[in-house]
């Protein structure tokens, strides 16, 4: 079974759902990318997904955009991000991690040759913003073959005719990407994932995640009373940026703020479903 | 006789939008819906005859069309060859051949029942056509100009305010025009329900390049025909210049099945194709993903896009449309770079020997035709787009020069 499978599995058992902490590679610099990654599991991230930065992020808001660029200045390129994955793998074996990015970079590295050095790095899924199922054959083919999970995502805009499209041959579990909008600007409404979600979950077995416009512990436990996981990226992101130095270093004790903020939006999604019928 | 070749290479794009292993649809989900509705209003709206005729009126009356085919004949004598011919899309009204496609995007932005236009624009040509269009038909519209671009080409900036067009600055990564694109998609995510996204180029997802050349191959049909008349031939070469990409895909379509036909494309050589700045994707760049498609690309070797440079704001631009990629690959059109200094003589050379002040972007065209046209019989025939006219690169042209106005 796969670190994601076995992940949402056990989630299932203990009857609740996961958190899935954002973090941009290599913002502001690679040590800090380390020392957030060492330290999720232990404030409670459930999965983790990492960022892989793009010149040109057409998804995403200013937040994201802004770490993107930090990350680059910071070094960031794919080597380097697998190599951070690899790391974190001699400590930790469990969690689960998600690469989320835009094709070009994996285009240019080759897209065989990061499947692989992806998948041995320890990587376990793949999250492309700009890669539509019509499209993405040529990253599923390797990925498949090299047991890498190609994340699907599920937008309010995908109708139901088009979420069998999308949802055909997805594996891991489904991203719903809960806002029309790019990410860091709006919040979903409970009532809006109370309607979505079980559209999506009638359309496939797999766990659905939601992300975009999750930012506070009740936001996190909203939706985790409706979906399998939420992911934070902009909020976490935003602790980040106010605390940069003139210099772009973070300043010290920062690592701690945001490792706080991912207990409490830990503690957000696993008091969720307290009183609720297991 | 008109019957298309059995290997024709008009009839691209394939049902998925792409060219060979170019174009495409590669945008996030959120839009893929909105893309597929844009595809299926287009399909519809080419086989209504109403539409066409709707688009041919307003191109009449309204742009001005056809444009004229002119001989520029001092300008032939002085370079001693080929006969130099110019389409003069540079009369059309706002001054350049991207009203065309503005037209035909408006039309079917109403017919799909949207609201709201927005569009990117990087020299402000686009815009002002967009926003042009928008004044026309009553529409509220938002363009996307990058910050450098607002500062270097502010007499466009206000034009577009004329209009009555909301124009927003975009500060994000280098901003220049392929910032302003990214913000312009960023807000279309936003708001799918009730905008069209009026592209200004032959880029982005299917079907936007296949058609933007379709409403822009009205330069290549008419100039063709206008030619025939006045000439009773072919031309040699089609020139046109190159940033996305648009009036020379609209020259070059209807040539394409022509084999007699050489037909070249000019991209921008900024400082000069080594130099590191210039605008030249098909020659210096390599294939990657971008803005809805897969195409050549300015790129660094991890993938990241790399800024453009070019004196003229609309070559500025590290892609160029996806059926150029292609075109490039099969070797059916040529493509060459011009730098910014050849640009600026030709700019001159025109205005002087045949009272046309050209933009800088076809300045780069006549620079490329500058180049041929000496070594070419005198009974050979040069076409040459001149999509755009000059007055909003005066002030450029006035501080490459040295002269303080």
């Amino acid at each position: 079974m796969s670190r994601i499978a076995a992940r949402f599995a056990a989630l299932k058992r203990e009857g609740r759902a996961g958190l899935i902490p954002f973090v941009e590679a290599c913002d502001p610099d690679r040590a800090t990318t380390e020392a957030l990654l060492a330290g999720f599991p232990g404030a409670g991230a459930d999965l983790i997904e990492i960022g892989m930065p793009f010149t040109d992020p057409m998804a995403d808001g200013p937040t994201v955009q802004r770490a993107g660029q930090r990350g680059l200045k910071g070094g960031a390129t794919l080597g380097v991000t697998l190599d951070i994955v690899r790391g974190f793998r001699r400590k930790d074996d469990a969690t689960p991690i998600v690469l989320m990015g835009y094709y070009n970079p994996i285009l240019s590295y080759g897209v065989e040759r990061f499947c692989d050095d992806a998948a041995s790095a320890g990587v376990d899924g793949l999250i492309v913003v700009d890669l539509p199922p019509e499209e993405a054959e040529e990253l599923a083919v390797p990925a498949g073959r090299t047991k890498l999970d190609l994340i699907r995502l599920v937008a309010p805009t995908t109708h139901a005719e088009r979420l069998k499209v999308v949802l055909q041959g997805a594996s891991g579990f489904v991203y719903y990407v809960s806002i029309t909008g790019i990410t860091g600007t709006r919040t979903a409404t409970e009532e809006h994932l109370r309607e979505a979600i079980p559209r999506v979950r009638a359309a496939t077995d797999l766990p659905v995640a939601v992300g975009f416009g999750v930012r506070t512990p009740e936001h996190a436990a909203a939706v985790a009373r409706h979906a399998d996981a939420a992911v934070v990226a902009s909020a976490l992101i935003d602790t980040m940026a106010a605390n940069l130095d003139e210099a772009g270093r973070l300043k010290p004790g920062t690592i701690e703020t945001v490792l706080d903020q991912v207990r409490a939006l830990a503690a957000g999604v696993r008091g969720a479903r307290v009183g609720r019928a297991a | 006789m008109n019957k298309p070749l059995p290997n024709s290479l008009r009839t691209g794009p394939d049902e998925r939008g792409h060219f060979g292993i170019f174009g495409g649809r590669y945008v996030a989900e959120t839009l893929m819906p909105l893309i597929l509705e844009v595809e299926r209003a287009y399909e519809d709206a080419k086989r209504d005859p109403a539409f066409d005729a709707e688009f041919r009126r307003l191109l009449t009356h309204y742009v001005g069309r056809p444009s004229p085919l002119w001989f520029a004949e001092r300008l032939t004598a002085q370079l001693g060859g080929a006969q130099v011919w110019f389409k003069r899309d540079e009369l059309n009204h706002t001054g350049a051949h991207k009203i065309n496609n503005c037209i035909g995007q408006i039309l079917l932005a109403r017919r799909m029942g949207k609201t709201r236009i927005i569009a990117e624009t990087g020299a402000g040509q686009h815009g002002v056509a967009t926003a042009t269009v928008c004044a026309l038909f009553g529409l509220p519209c938002t363009i996307y100009m990058g910050a450098t671009d607002v500062a270097r080409q502010s007499p466009n900036v206000f034009r577009m305010k004329l209009l009555g067009a909301e124009v927003k600055p975009v500060i994000s990564g280098a901003a220049t025009l392929k910032d302003a694109m990214n913000e312009a998609l960023r807000d279309w995510v936003a708001n799918v329900a009730d905008t069209y996204y009026l592209i200004g180029t032959v880029a982005g997802p299917h079907p936007y390049p296949a058609m933007v050349r379709d409403f822009q191959s009205v330069i290549g049909t008419e100039a063709r025909a206008q030619l025939d008349a006045a000439a009773g031939r072919l031309p040699d070469v089609c020139v046109a210049a190159i940033g996305g990409g648009s009036n020379a895909m609209g020259l070059f379509h209807p040539f394409l099945d022509d084999a007699s036909v050489r037909l070249v494309g000019v991209e921008a050589a900024g400082h000069g194709l080594d130099s590191g700045q210039h605008a030249a994707s098909l020659s210096r760049g390599r294939p990657g993903v971008l803005h809805g498609n897969r195409t050549y690309l300015l790129q660094d070797e991890h993938g990241q896009i790399l800024e453009a440079h070019s004196i003229s704001a609309g070559l500025d631009y590290p892609g160029v449309g996806p059926e150029h990629s292609w075109l490039h690959e099969l070797g059916r059109v040529e493509y060459v770079a011009v730098t910014d200094t050849e640009a600026l003589e030709a700019f001159q050379l025109c205005t002087r020997t045949e009272g046309i002040i050209p933009a800088l972007e076809p300045a780069h065209a006549l620079a490329q035709v500058m180049k041929m046209a000496p070594a070419m019989d005198r009974d050979a025939i040069i076409l040459m787009n001149l999509c755009g006219r000059g007055d909003k690169d005066i002030f450029t042209v006035a501080e490459a020069l040295g002269v303080k106005l």
